[in-house]
C-alpha cells in the first residue's frame, strides 16, 4: 500500500474528460483518470467500456478530440507514440509488438540504443544493461536470442524491460495476464509491485478481480466511454465493481419478439479442442435465441468456427436436426442449413470490391446458376428480394458493399445467409461497430428470423444486447462453459460472474 | 523460478553467431567451389591476365547495386527500377563527358549519384507516402525511367572514343594487381555493412522489415528510414550506371537492361529474407558474385548457354527453399531452448 502523503503530491498522470469518436461512433465519451506516483491502479470497465481508448490516448497512438492531459501536473498533446515515450510514458499491449527477427537487447533498445563515436552502438553496454535488468527483474532470458520463439510472458517481460531501461514513470499493462500461467502472473505481479515501490505510477487493466484486488491500490470503474468512479481497492468489493460496471437500464432497445420455440435443432455435445476450447456442450431449438456471453477471448468465436466447421476440434459431435455434421467442413454446413455471420464481417462476411447484389447471392450461387452460369437477372431479382426485405440501404444493388454503412454491411451479410433459407444460424457480435439506431433494427431482423423457426446463436459482448435478446444466455470463460441461465434468471451480476470469477470468488 | 540471471552459456552464443554466418559462409564455399571446378576443367578460368581480372571484375557492378537492394529488402520493399537507372546514369555519363568537354571526373560521378539518388527519392516518396506497396510503384518507374532513357537517347550510342582515358582507365586499370572497380565496390559494400550493423538507423531498417507494425509502436520514423533506404538504391544504381560506362565504354539505351532481378537474385542468395528484417549487404554481394561467376563458369564446364538461365532459377528457388527450411528449424529450437531453461 502506498503512504498517505502521494495522495496530496501531484499526480504522475492525469486525463480529464477526454473525449475520441471515430466517425460518428463516440468511443470515449468522458475519460478521466487520475494516477498517483508510487501506485498501481486498477482500471475495469466491460469490453467496449472504451479502456482501450484511453490507452491508446495516453501512448500517443490516437489523439484525442476534446479534453486534458497532465503529465506531471504539466499539460501534454501527444502526436506520435515516440512523444509518449520520450515523455516517460511506457504501454504494454495486450499482446506484445516485438521484432521477432532481432535480438531480446536490441528489441529492449531500438531507436535508443547507447552510442559511442561516430554514432556506433555500443552493444557491449547495450548488452550488460539488459542483463543488469533482467537481473533486477529476476528472470533469466538470454539477451542474444532473437525475439522470436520466446512466450507471451517473457515478451511481456522484455516490453516490462523496455520501460525500465526507458525510465518509464508511467507504466500502462492492458491485460498483462490473459495469456500466462499462474507462476508467470506471480512473476509479473512481484515486478510491477518492485516498480511501484520505486515510485513509478502503474495502471492494470484487467477482468479479473481477484487479480485487481490482489495487486492494485485504487480502481476506476469506466462504463460505455465514459469514467463512473474512482475507489481506494480497500474500500470496494466486488459487488460494487460489477454493479458500477454494468449498472444501467438495459435498454428498450431490443424489440423482443415472442416466438414459439420448437425442437432441439443445433446440439453440441462435448466439443474439445485442446487449448481453445474443452467440453462445451449446448442446445439451440427452432425459434430460440441463444446468447453466448463472456470475455473476449473466452473462446466463443473458435467454438462458432469450430461449429460451422471452419476450425477443427478433436471431439465431440454437432448435429442439425438430428443428423451428425461432418467435422471441418463449412460446405457441408451450409448445405445442411447453417448459415454463420462472422465477427469480423469486413474481412471474413463480405467480398468488400463486389457489388450489394452480388454479395447478397453468394450462399446461394448454385441454385441461382443454370447450366453453371449465373444470370445477372436471376441474381438481380434475389438480391433485390432480400435487400428490401431487410431494409438495406444502398444507392443501387450494383454499388461496391465496401461504400456501404457499418450496419448496412451487417444487414447483407444477414440477407445472404437468409436468402439461403438457413435452419441455424450463428451470429457472431452481430453489432459491433453500428451505430445505435441501425443497431435495433438488427436486433428487429434477429427476432423476426426467430419468430420464423430458426435457431439462432448470438455471440456478443454487449452484455445489454444478450440480456436483452437471448431467451436463454450461455456464457463462457477461458475455454468452457461456465453459466447458462434462463431468460428471467440472467441478471447483469450473474452473467458477469460467471465471465469473470475465478474459482475462489465464486459464491 | 531462478531469482539471478547469469550470463548464458558462451557456446550458445556463438552457436547463434556461427547459424548467422553460416549462410554467408555457405555461399562463400559454394563460391570457390565453382571456381575451383571451372579452373580445374579450364586453367585460364583463373590463371590468365584476363581470367583472373574477370573474375574480380565481372561482378563487381552488381554488386555494388545488389547492396543497394539489399538495404531495401531489408525493409521489407523491394526496388525494380534499379536496372533502369544504371541506364539512365550510365546515358547521363557519356552525354556529360560529350556535351561539357573537360568536365572533372568527379563531378560526373556526383552527377550519376545524384541522378540516381533523386529517382529513388521519387520511388520511395511514391512508395512511403501514397502506401502503394513498392512492388506496384517501382515496377511503374521501371518502365518510366526507361521510356525517358529511350526517348533521350534514341538510335544514340556513346562509345569509348566520346569519353576521357583517364575515366576509361577507371574501368579497366588495377591498384596493387586488383581491378580499381572491384576496390570501389568492395569498398560501398564495407561502408554499408558498418552502417547497417552499427548505426541506430541501420539497425531500425531491420527493425521496420521485422514488424513494420511494431515499428510504428516503437515510434520509430518509418516513412523516414524506408524513403532513405530507396534514396540509397537509387543512389548506388547510380554509382553503378557511371562505372558502367567507365566499365564497358559503349552505352546504349538498353544498357542495365534486366539488373533488378539480378540484383534481387543476388540479395535472394545471398540470405536476404525477401519478407524483410533478415540479411546482410555481405551476404547479397557474395549472392552477385557466385550468380555471375556461375554464369561464367557454366560455358566451361560445358552447359548449354540455352540452359544458364534455367540454372539460375534454380539457384534462387534453392536458396528460398534453404532460408524456409534453416527459418523453420530455427524457429523450433528457439521454441525448444526456452522450454529448456524453463
Amino acid at each position: 500500500m502506498q503512504s498517505d502523503s502521494t495522495h496530496t503530491a501531484t499526480p504522475a498522470l492525469e486525463l480529464s474528460r477526454v473525449v475520441k469518436s471515430f466517425g460518428a461512433v463516440v468511443a470515449l465519451r468522458s475519460g478521466s483518470l487520475r494516477l498517483e506516483k508510487g501506485s498501481i491502479h486498477a482500471l475495469v470497465g466491460e469490453n467496449g467500456a472504451g479502456k482501450s481508448t484511453l490507452v491508446k490516448i495516453i501512448a500517443g497512438l490516437y489523439r484525442r478530440d476534446a479534453g486534458a492531459l497532465h503529465l506531471e501536473g504539466e499539460p501534454v498533446d501527444f502526436h506520435s507514440t515516440a512523444q509518449s515515450k520520450a515523455a516517460g510514458i511506457a504501454v504494454i499491449y495486450q499482446e506484445p509488438t516485438l521484432f521477432p527477427d532481432l535480438s531480446v537487447t536490441e528489441n529492449i533498445f531500438m531507436g535508443r540504443q547507447p552510442v559511442g563515436r561516430f554514432g556506433r552502438i555500443e552493444r557491449k553496454a547495450m548488452r550488460d544493461e539488459a542483463m543488469a535488468i533482467f537481473a533486477r527483474l529476476g528472470v533469466r532470458i538470454d539477451p542474444d536470442r532473437p525475439t522470436d520463439g520466446l512466450s507471451i510472458a517473457d515478451q511481456q517481460i522484455i516490453e516490462i524491460a523496455k520501460a525500465i531501461s526507458l525510465d518509464a514513470r508511467v507504466l500502462v499493462m492492458d491485460e498483462p495476464t490473459a495469456a500466462l500461467s499462474g507462476i508467470e502472473v506471480e512473476r509479473l505481479f512481484a515486478v510491477a509491485r518492485s516498480l511501484r515501490d520505486e515510485g513509478r505510477a502503474l495502471v492494470f487493466i484487467s477482468h479479473r478481480f481477484d487479480e485487481v484486488f490482489d495487486l492494485c491500490d485504487t480502481v476506476t470503474v469506466m462504463r460505455d466511454g465514459a469514467y463512473i468512479d474512482t475507489l481506494p481497492i480497500a474500500e470496494t468489493t466486488v459487488d460494487e465493481l460489477v454493479r458500477m460496471m454494468v449498472g444501467r437500464d438495459v435498454t428498450e432497445l431490443f424489440p423482443k419478439l415472442s416466438a414459439e420455440i420448437g425442437d432441439d435443432v443445433l446440439v453440441v455435445e462435448g466439443l474439445t479442442q485442446p487449448g481453445v476450447f474443452h467440453d462445451v456442450s449446448f442446445t439451440v431449438r427452432a425459434g430460440e435465441i441463444v446468447g453466448l456471453s463472456g470475455l473476449v477471448g473466452a473462446g466463443r468465436s473458435e467454438v462458432a468456427r469450430a461449429v460451422f466447421g471452419v476450425d477443427p476440434y478433436q471431439s465431440g459431435t454437432v448435429r442439425v436436426a438430428g443428423r451428425p455434421l461432418p467435422p471441418g467442413s463449412p460446405r457441408v454446413a451450409m448445405a445442411r442449413g447453417v448459415g454463420l455471420v462472422p465477427e469480423d464481417r469486413r474481412k471474413q462476411g463480405l467480398v468488400l470490391d463486389q457489388s450489394v447484389a452480388r454479395n447478397v447471392t453468394l450462399a446461394v450461387r448454385e441454385r441461382l446458376a443454370r447450366y453453371g452460369l449465373i444470370w445477372g437477372a436471376r441474381e438481380n431479382e434475389a438480391a433485390r428480394t432480400w435487400a428490401s426485405r431487410l431494409e438495406v440501404k444502398t444507392a443501387a444493388l450494383d454499388a461496391e458493399t465496401g461504400t456501404l454503412s457499418g450496419g448496412n454491411q451487417q444487414k447483407v451479410v444477414l440477407a445472404k445467409w437468409l436468402s439461403s433459407d438457413p435452419k441455424v444460424l450463428i451470429v457472431d457480435e452481430p453489432t459491433r461497430g453500428i451505430d445505435v439506431g441501425t443497431k435495433a433494427e438488427v436486433h428487429r431482423l434477429l427476432s423476426q428470423l426467430a419468430q420464423r423457426g430458426i435457431a439462432v446463436l448470438m455471440i456478443s459482448s454487449e452484455l445489454p444486447e444478450v440480456l436483452g435478446m437471448a431467451d436463454r444466455v450461455l456464457v463462457m470463460r477461458e475455454g468452457r462453459l461456465t453459466g447458462e441461465f434462463d431468460r428471467a434468471d440472467a441478471t447483469p451480476e450473474a452473467v458477469m460472474y460467471a465471465a469473470t470469477a475465478h474459482e475462489e470468488t465464486v459464491r | 523460478m531462478t531469482t539471478t540471471a547469469t550470463a548464458p552459456a558462451r557456446p550458445f552464443v556463438s552457436g547463434v553467431g556461427h547459424l548467422l554466418k553460416a549462410r554467408e559462409t555457405g555461399i562463400a564455399i559454394a563460391l570457390v567451389l565453382v571456381v575451383v571446378v571451372a579452373t580445374a576443367l579450364n586453367p585460364t578460368f583463373v590463371f590468365s591476365n584476363d581470367g583472373f581480372r574477370d573474375l574480380l571484375l565481372t561482378p563487381s557492378l552488381l554488386m555494388v547495386v545488389a547492396v543497394g537492394q539489399a538495404v531495401v529488402i531489408i525493409t521489407r520493399n523491394v526496388d525494380l527500377s534499379v536496372g533502369s537507372v544504371v541506364g539512365l546514369t550510365a546515358y547521363l555519363t557519356g552525354r556529360l563527358f560529350i556535351d561539357l568537354p573537360g568536365i572533372p571526373i568527379v563531378v560526373v560521378f556526383l552527377a550519376g549519384i545524384g541522378l540516381g539518388a533523386l529517382l529513388g527519392l521519387i520511388n520511395g516518396a511514391l512508395v512511403a507516402f501514397a502506401k502503394v506497396p513498392a512492388l506496384v510503384i517501382t515496377l511503374g518507374t521501371l518502365y518510366v525511367y526507361r521510356g525517358i532513357n529511350v526517348a533521350w537517347t534514341g538510335s544514340d550510342r556513346i562509345n569509348a572514343s566520346d569519353m576521357p582515358a583517364a575515366f576509361r582507365a577507371l574501368g579497366t586499370g588495377k591498384l596493387v594487381g586488383i581491378p580499381i572497380l572491384t576496390i570501389l565496390a568492395v569498398v560501398v559494400l564495407v561502408v554499408a555493412a558498418w552502417y547497417l550493423r552499427n548505426l541506430r538507423s541501420g539497425r531500425e531498417l531491420y527493425a521496420i522489415g521485422s514488424d513494420p507494425d511494431a515499428a510504428h509502436l516503437y515510434g520509430l520514423r518509418v516513412t523516414r528510414r524506408v524513403l532513405a533506404a530507396f534514396v540509397a538504391s537509387g543512389a548506388l544504381a547510380g554509382l553503378a550506371g557511371v562505372l558502367f560506362a567507365a566499365r564497358y565504354g559503349t552505352v546504349s539505351s538498353n544498357a542495365g537492361f534486366g539488373w533488378e532481378l539480378q540484383a534481387i537474385g543476388a540479395a535472394v542468395i545471398g540470405g536476404v529474407a525477401i519478407s524483410g528484417g533478415i540479411g546482410t549487404v555481405w551476404g547479397a554481394a557474395l549472392g552477385a558474385y557466385l550468380l555471375l561467376t556461375i554464369n561464367r563458369s557454366l560455358p566451361i564446364v560445358g552447359v548449354d548457354d540455352f540452359w544458364q538461365r534455367a540454372v539460375v532459377g534454380v539457384l534462387i528457388i534453392g536458396a528460398i527453399v534453404l532460408d524456409r527450411v534453416l527459418a523453420l528449424r530455427q524457429h523450433r529450437r528457439l521454441v525448444e531452448e526456452r522450454e529448456e531453461t524453463r
